[in-house]
Order: C-alpha cells, then sequence, then structure tokens
C-alpha cells in the first residue's frame, strides 16, 4: 500500500510504536491492537495492514481478530464514548427507561456516531458494577444508579 | 452485612390462607414496629408445609420453635415473650411434629442463624492491596511456603482432594481432580491460567478479589504451578476492569522482587514465572478453551472437547484453567488443613461461596456465607427484604446462562448437590431477585439479547438459535404472538443445549427452559389473550426494527 497522507504516516508510527513495544511477537496480537486503539481511539486501515506486514500475518486474519472484541473499534468513533449495560440485573433496575431518555436526548440510535462527532452510543454487557444499576460508562468513567433525570448533568460535562 | 438475629415464617399455604394468615403476617409488621424490633428481625411468609392441623403458624428461627394456630390478637403476647423479652411463649407451641417440605432445613440447623464466614474475602478491604508487606503480615505466603518446603507436590493435590474444594466459576468441578490430571498429563512443559474473564451479568466476585487481595490469586496459582508440574502461569483479566489488571501486575512486580515469584523460589528449585494478559471485550472468553485461544492471539472461539485443556491446552500444553474465587479458597486450605475446610459448608458442598445479591431487594450487594445457606434467607435477613414490600416472583442464580427459580423453590439449600436434585444450576453466585412487577417474557428476551450479541458465532445452534428465540420474544412481547411459538421456543432450548459447541449456547436456553416451565401461563397470556400480566411488556401489535 502506498502511504500518501500524513495522517496515515501518524498511524503507521502508533503501530510501528505498538509492534516494538510487544517485540513483534505475532502471539501478542491482541494488547498489540489494544494499544493501537487505545492510542487513536480505533485501528485504521493503515494501521492495520502495517502490522500485518510486521507481523507476517495475513490482514484477513487481522481484521478477524479486530471485529470479534467488542473493545476494538474498525471505524472511527466520535470524542466520547457512551457504552450503555443492557445486562438483565441494570434492566431490572429501570435500564430500559434509561436507554430510551439518553437515545432522545442524544439523537442516536445503539451503533452509531452523532453528525457532530462528539458521541457515540454502544451497549455493553454487564460492566461488574451491578449493584449500582443501571449503569453507564462514559469513556473511562464509570455512573451509577442512574435515573433520566440525572442525564444531561451527566452529558454536559463532555465537551 | 449488618445481620438480623431472629427470622418469622408465617405460613402461607391456602389452609392458612383461610384462616386468616395474611392478618396474623400484617400484625406482626405491627407488633414488630411498636417494639422496635424491625431492623433485627426479619420477617417472611412460607408456603409448602404440610401442617393444616396448626393452621395458620408461626415459625420462629433459630430456636426452630412452632406456634400454632396462632389468631392476630396473640401476636402482641408472641412478640413481646419470644423476640422481645427472649423467651419461648409456651401456651402457644404446637405440637411437635417433624418439618417436611421445603423448610425442613430449618430443623437441622436448630440454633444456628447464618453468620457471614469468610475466607476468601478474609483481607479484601481490610489490608492495603497494594503492599505486599501487609499482605505477608496477615499469614501472606506462608502456604506457599508449606507447600514447597514440607509437602511434595503430589500431597498439595491429595490436600485439595480432601477438601472437597469444587470450581466455583460455576460447573463445580471437583478441584483436586483438575490438578491430579494436569500433574498426571505427558510434557514437560505446562501452563496454570487464572480465569479472571468474570463476565457474567451480575457477577463482581472475582473483581473485588483481585481488587482487594491480589496477592491471594498469585501465591494459589505458584502452589498449583508446583503440583501440577508447571513453571509458566497467565491471569486472564477481563479488559474492562482496569484497577484489576493494575493491582495484579503491582503485585507481581512486588512479588519478583521479595522472591515469592521468579527463579528458585525459597530456594527450593521451583520457579515460576506470570503474566497478564488483558481481554478485549468477548464474554464468550470466559469458556477456558476461548480463553485459551485469546492467549493466543486468535479470535475467541472455543475448541471442540476433548480433549481438554488438561492435556492440550495452551500451545497445545497440558494447562490448568481455574476460576478466582477457586484459587482464592488454595491458601487457606493448605495453610489451615482440609478438615478445617470442610467445617463450613454441609455435607455435600464444604467451604463457602460469595453471591452477589441484585435487584428488587432493600439491599444489594456482595456476601461470603457458608455453602448450603437457602435463597429465603439472604433474601430477608441479608438483603433486609423485597423493595417496598413486593413479593418475591422469581430469582435468577448463576448470571445469564443460569437458572429461574421461582418463589415455591426459595428453602432449597443452595449447594450443588440439593441445586442439582431441584434441577438449578448453582452458576456463578449472582443472585437477581426479581419482585411480581418483573415479566418473565421480557426478562427472557432480555437475556436473548445478550446471548446473540455474545455468541461467538462459530456453530449454527447458538448463533440462529439465539436470534431467532430472541425474534419470537420479540414478537410474543408485542402482542402477535402465536401459539406455535411456545412449540418453537421449547424445541430452541432443548437444541441449543444439545447441539452446541460450548457452555455458552448448552446453557444459553436453561433460562428459557425454566420460564416456560413454571411461568407458561404467563406466557400464554401474552400468546392467546394478548396481554401482559405484569404490564411491562409493550403489546404495541407492530413488529420493531430488529438488527
Amino acid at each position: 500500500m502506498a502511504i500518501n497522507t500524513k495522517q496515515d504516516r501518524d498511524f503507521v508510527k502508533t503501530a510501528d510504536e505498538a509492534v516494538d513495544m510487544y517485540h513483534a511477537k505475532k502471539e501478542e496480537l491482541i494488547p498489540i491492537l489494544m494499544k493501537v486503539n487505545q492510542d487513536l481511539g480505533y485501528i485504521p486501515k493503515a494501521a492495520m495492514e502495517h502490522i500485518s506486514s510486521r507481523l507476517h500475518v495475513p490482514q484477513s486474519h487481522l481484521y478477524s481478530v479486530a471485529s470479534f472484541y467488542r473493545m476494538f473499534f474498525t471505524e472511527q468513533t466520535g470524542r466520547h464514548v457512551i457504552k450503555f449495560c443492557e445486562s438483565a440485573p441494570c434492566h431490572v433496575a429501570g435500564g430500559r427507561e434509561v436507554f430510551e431518555a439518553l437515545q432522545e436526548q442524544l439523537s442516536i440510535s445503539p451503533g452509531s456516531t452523532s453528525d457532530d462527532g462528539k458521541w457515540t452510543l454502544i451497549t455493553t454487557s454487564c460492566l461488574g458494577v451491578c449493584a449500582v444499576g443501571p449503569v453507564m460508562m462514559v469513556d473511562e468513567d464509570i455512573y451509577g444508579n442512574l435515573t433520566p433525570e440525572q442525564l444531561p448533568d451527566i452529558l454536559a460535562k463532555y465537551e | 452485612m449488618k445481620t438480623k438475629r431472629s427470622m418469622v415464617l408465617v405460613s402461607n399455604d391456602p389452609a392458612s390462607q383461610k384462616k386468616g394468615a395474611s392478618k396474623v403476617f400484617d400484625q406482626f409488621t405491627k407488633e414488630l414496629a411498636s417494639f422496635n424490633l424491625t431492623d433485627e428481625i426479619s420477617l417472611s411468609m412460607v408456603s409448602d408445609i404440610d401442617r393444616e392441623d396448626i393452621a395458620p403458624f408461626v415459625i420462629v428461627y433459630p430456636e426452630a420453635v412452632i406456634y400454632g394456630p396462632v389468631t392476630p390478637d396473640d401476636v402482641h403476647h408472641l412478640v413481646e415473650e419470644h423476640l422481645y423479652k427472649g423467651r419461648i411463649a409456651a401456651d402457644l407451641k404446637a405440637p411437635t411434629k417433624e418439618l417436611t417440605g421445603h423448610i425442613s432445613w430449618i430443623a437441622d440447623r436448630k440454633g444456628t442463624m447464618p453468620a457471614e464466614q469468610r475466607i476468601v474475602l478474609e483481607r479484601a478491604g481490610e489490608i492495603d492491596p497494594d503492599s505486599i508487606e501487609e499482605y505477608v503480615i496477615h499469614d501472606g505466603y506462608t502456604a506457599l511456603g508449606k507447600a514447597l518446603t514440607e509437602m511434595t507436590p503430589q500431597q498439595v493435590i491429595d490436600e485439595l482432594k480432601d477438601s472437597n474444594l469444587r470450581g466455583r466459576g460455576g460447573a463445580g468441578f471437583p478441584t483436586g481432580t483438575k490438578w491430579g490430571f494436569v500433574a498426571t498429563a505427558k510434557g514437560d512443559k505446562k501452563y496454570v491460567i487464572c480465569n479472571a474473564d468474570e463476565s457474567e451479568p451480575g457477577t463482581f466476585k472475582d473483581r473485588l478479589i483481585l481488587e482487594g487481595d491480589p496477592h491471594s490469586i498469585l501465591e494459589a496459582m505458584a502452589i498449583a504451578a508446583y503440583a501440577v508440574g508447571a513453571n509458566e502461569g497467565y491471569i486472564y483479566v477481563r479488559g474492562e476492569y482496569n484497577l484489576a489488571q493494575t493491582r495484579l501486575m503491582n503485585a507481581i512486580q512486588q512479588a519478583k522482587e521479595l522472591g515469592f515469584l521468579g527463579e528458585n523460589i525459597f530456594g527450593t528449585g521451583f520457579s515460576f514465572d506470570l503474566h497478564i494478559h488483558a481481554g478485549a471485550g468477548a464474554y464468550i472468553c470466559g469458556e477456558e478453551t476461548a480463553l485459551i485461544e485469546s492467549i493466543e492471539g486468535k479470535r475467541g472461539e472455543p475448541r471442540p472437547r476433548p480433549p481438554y485443556p488438561t492435556t492440550n491446552g495452551l500451545w497445545d500444553k497440558p494447562t490448568l484453567v481455574n476460576n478466582v474465587e477457586t484459587l482464592a479458597n488454595v491458601a487457606p486450605i493448605i495453610r489451615n488443613g482440609a478438615s478445617w475446610f470442610k467445617s463450613f459448608g454441609n455435607a455435600s458442598s464444604a467451604g463457602t461461596k460469595v453471591y452477589t445479591i441484585l435487584g428488587d431487594v432493600n439491599v444489594t450487594g456482595l456476601i461470603e456465607v457458608p455453602m448450603g445457606i437457602t435463597l429465603r434467607e439472604v433474601i430477608t435477613i441479608y438483603a433486609k427484604g423485597m423493595k417496598n414490600g413486593r413479593k418475591l416472583k422469581l430469582a435468577q442464580t448463576g448470571g445469564s446462562s443460569g437458572s429461574i427459580i421461582p418463589a415455591e423453590l426459595q428453602d432449597v439449600p443452595m449447594d450443588y448437590d440439593s441445586f442439582a436434585k431441584a434441577g438449578v444450576a448453582m452458576g456463578s453466585g449472582a443472585l437477581l431477585i426479581c419482585s411480581e412487577d418483573t415479566c418473565v417474557v421480557d426478562l427472557a428476551k432480555v437475556l436473548l439479547n445478550f446471548f446473540r450479541f455474545e455468541s461467538c458465532g462459530k456453530c449454527n445452534p447458538c448463533r440462529i438459535g439465539n436470534q431467532r428465540a430472541y425474534q419470537i420474544l420479540t414478537k410474543i412481547s408485542e402482542g402477535l404472538g402465536s401459539p406455535k411459538d411456545l412449540d418453537d421456543l421449547e424445541n430452541i432450548s432443548k437444541w441449543l443445549y444439545e447441539m452446541s459447541n460450548c457452555g455458552l449456547g448448552q446453557t444459553a436456553g436453561s433460562p428459557l427452559k425454566d420460564i416456560i416451565h413454571h411461568f407458561k401461563d404467563e406466557v400464554v397470556a401474552h400468546i392467546n389473550d394478548k396481554e401482559c400480566p405484569a404490564g411491562v411488556c409493550a403489546m404495541s401489535g407492530t413488529m420493531p426494527a430488529m438488527n
């Protein structure tokens, strides 16, 4: 692949750093992808192609791994990612009402990114903080005992 | 949690109801409040006891005294004498006769109120998890020292076998036996893996152990490695558990510096190296062969079994995979001996179990109690009763793939054998308590939605079955169900169990099966009468868009 843009070159640099960090070992593929995903917010095509050539692993295999795990994104996400827990304990504690209110306030449906590029909304399985359900995560921050009324204040904290 | 000191059970069978049991119950509520005892005494109703001769009657536990027949006018006297002054109200005592039915456990445990018993959570919250010194002061690494210097690997395995410890990840396989399989497996290279990919909805016991007492897992893994002949191990931690990962990394570093991990531990020539592998978000990786695939850098798709990981595991080498809570029991067993461990719990299941209590109860949270306590005790004593005085409808044990227990079965002791007899899976220790406001169709829909997303997609029964069951349940919840749907759901849950490759698919249908078995009328009301008795389902008459 020809590397054309400055952005692509940056992606390749990030991929290189991640591969070096794990000594270019094939079995460290998941930690490598995790590092790129953390640094860039997602795993761009240019980074994936570069990792593939450095590890001598087919791109198809890389994509199959990257798309399998929920924490990896293969498309660019919004500036903030909201993960809403839709497992039974949160559902029983009133999660459905909160989730409906959240979709309304963000004007997006689960799995999509808002037009202004600010929010990505996804559902997630149990986050392991069930005693305070319903629960959602905004980036790395966890919010529990949610009610629909609290949502505007929480969302206003993020630029 | 602060526990209650007494438990009052008012009979609620049809004979008792006819003779005014609910008035007796209401009077108890009033009298307990007027004596200011509401915080100390739990009150609940019990059915399925064959004592029509004394209906309605009252059982006071832990003394296991039965009073009956009781009228509302007797209640003041009973509360004042027995619960306030602490002496048995002899004039109201019922003629002695053995208790039968679900509640018969009460007689066996007369005089003991269930108390929290901490083995695996002994240090969590008590010590600084980032300080190996504090762990060492609290007997830390003494079990490893004992195993390495005073015991042969076979003696360690025998001690584990003798303790009757069973896997706490859900399946309940005897731990010592599994260690024995790996120890006798052929191969010079072996691995020990700690399964810390806790993703079962409603379960967070492992997170608290890892965050509160990370060294206990390191110590147990080193003991396990010595016993089975491994010198390398992995802790597979759920990707979302950031704090647990940080604390484990710190703990490994500290243990290496002090010589509890690494080369030539305690100068015995035994070496053990430990790595952390973070998950990347996939429920299926809690399945041990999927977990192994994931460590190898692949999609987390389960392998066909046999061969089992005990002979062909990580990199095709013999591998021991144990759950966090299981491992947390190992050092205490080696330190105190198998008979000490067996003094907790009951004959069928030794030791304690950590439960996470969730749902429509007054107090949610985590308890560690001896094996064999009942759901009723958990709800009335630890969880301080149902929220807003609502009635218990069902509880789900063990997370999304666990069993649905209707209220009638709340007196079955929670241990492996009693649960197996009642057709209930112990699972991971999550107890989701649902009141009468819960709709079983809606609950089933949420559970199947979970599985259709978490199915890895490798085998057809699971990939298609969960999706199809979810579609049918959605249809039913919108008032578009037809009688054939019930048969289809029953078949899907059966086929999931019979034909799926791994534990995820095999158990995905079990809550559905339980719901149809115990709450068929409610499902049928949705289908035939287009009515949701709990008033939860939309019943809109239109099918929503579905992905």
